[in-house]
């Protein structure tokens, strides 16, 4: 920072005195996140084998999961957007930001694409090389003494 | 937001102003973040690849159903929750502090910082626990090669395989299986057990009672991967709590002797806050992904 100039955030230079507006957005953030969180808790729950409601492995199962995942991106939308206040932030900087997170939606598809495809090749043996001819394998005895 | 009059020879790109209109300390934490996002999501997709890539894996609400205080109980999420809860409570203190110092409040910030590094401590304490209580219990497994043994959960060993294992093949192993196995077994049941005097033949006995009863649990071992992972993941993320209760306590301390007072601001909480923030925010993930799917 410039020794020159003074602080330029305008939160710090224009902090209002004992504004508390923002608590209680704070406080709606906090039910909502928990809420969210016991949602998702209970989808998983359902899915245990202890209570044994939904299985996994059905469209039913899988609706669950997919759910969860997306709750968790929403939990993670808002920690980012209003506890740590990117949202207040300049849109250039909240770009250099989201841009580069936009890397995470191509390294989990293409990791868990790569993953399934190691497990079929594995299951299937498709990968596996043919084996040598053994003519090219192994050459033919010479016969040293042979007359050429 | 303030207007700030730009002179007409201004050179933006001669150093001197940070970008974005927020301090260079701010917009170097965020970036610090990012990388420490990438870092963490290389883990846990590695993970999740290697998750993908098997057959079979572990059973996550078989291994984490324990509870603190309650031995035997058969509790899956549970204390899970109550950390994913307690974690989210301290984000809350934090953001608290960070805005009780944006209206100079020097008590107020106090106040709220010793609460989210009660919770980050609470936190750190719940992980402890939970990492002993999987390194010290000990689980019966019968290997391929049908030889029985007593695994706890490490980094290398996994107790938590989804085979089927055959009580007959169980039976079977008994009488190979050394007496101090045989003693764990019965003792497991039974606390009262007095192994004192007792053969080989008598603990095989009383061992395949048990097995046929159904009592004794026997498994099969899972990929060591599992250990490996969860230890490896959740430890990474417990050493960031750590690192920022560590912070959190020299922020609290510098509130307390009047330092930011003194500069004038509480910049240096609202930096400490969005670490504490981003370490809250990977938990979500680990836990979905070790935890809940």
């Amino acid at each position: 920072m410039s020794s020159h100039s003074t602080v330029s955030s305008p939160e710090i230079t224009l902090a209002p005195k004992h504004d508390n507006s923002g608590v209680k957005r704070i406080w709606q953030v906090f039910t909502l996140l928990s809420i969210v969180t016991i949602i998702e808790l209970a989808m998983g729950y359902a899915m245990t084998k202890q209570a044994g409601w939904v299985d996994k492995h059905s469209a039913l199962g899988m609706f669950f999961v997919g759910a969860i995942c997306i709750l968790s991106i929403a939990k993670a939308y808002y920690i980012v957007g209003v506890f740590m206040h990117l949202g207040g932030e300049l849109k250039n900087f909240r770009l250099t930001i989201v841009t580069t997170l936009a890397l995470f939606i191509w390294f989990i598809a293409a990791f868990l694409m790569d993953g399934n495809s190691w497990k079929n090749l594995k299951n299937t043996n498709a990968g596996s090389r043919e084996a040598p001819k053994t003519e090219n394998a192994i050459p033919a005895a010479v016969d040293k003494n042979a007359k050429p | 937001m303030s207007a700030t009059t730009i002179p007409s020879n201004t050179k933006w790109w001669n150093g001197g102003r940070s970008p974005f209109d927020i301090s260079y300390g701010k917009v170097m934490m965020w970036y610090f973040l990012m990388s420490d996002a990438f870092t963490f999501g290389a883990f846990i997709i590695s993970y999740a690849t290697l998750r993908f890539s098997m057959n079979s894996w572990v059973d996550a609400n078989q291994v984490f159903n324990a509870f603190p205080g309650l031995h035997g109980a058969d509790l899956p999420l549970a204390f899970v929750s109550l950390m994913t809860f307690i974690l989210i409570f301290s984000s809350v203190t934090m953001v608290l502090a960070v805005h009780e110092g944006h209206n100079m409040n020097k008590k107020g910030v106090e106040k709220y910082m010793l609460w989210t590094i009660l919770g980050g401590a609470a936190f750190l304490g719940c992980q402890a626990w939970e990492w002993t209580h999987l390194l010290t219990g000990e689980h019966f497994i019968l290997s391929k090669e049908g030889v029985l043994s007593a695994l706890n959960t490490t980094p290398s060993h996994n107790p938590w395989g989804i085979d089927h294992v055959d009580k007959a093949a169980v039976i079977g192993a008994l009488p190979k299986a050394s007496p101090e196995l045989l003693t764990a077994m019965i003792h497991e049941h039974n606390h009262a057990f007095n192994a004192q005097g007792l053969g080989t033949a008598q603990l095989v006995e009383e061992a395949t009672k048990l097995v046929n009863a159904g009592t004794v649990h026997v498994g099969s071992q899972g990929p060591p991967a599992f250990g490996s992972y969860f230890f490896g993941i959740t430890g990474f993320h417990g050493f960031h709590v750590f690192s920022g209760v560590v912070i959190n306590v020299i922020m609290y301390l510098k509130t307390k002797l009047g330092h930011f007072d003194q500069r004038g601001h509480y910049e240096m909480i609202e930096k400490a806050g969005l670490y504490w923030h981003f370490v809250d925010l990977v938990w979500v993930f680990v836990f979905l992904c070790f935890y809940l799917v």
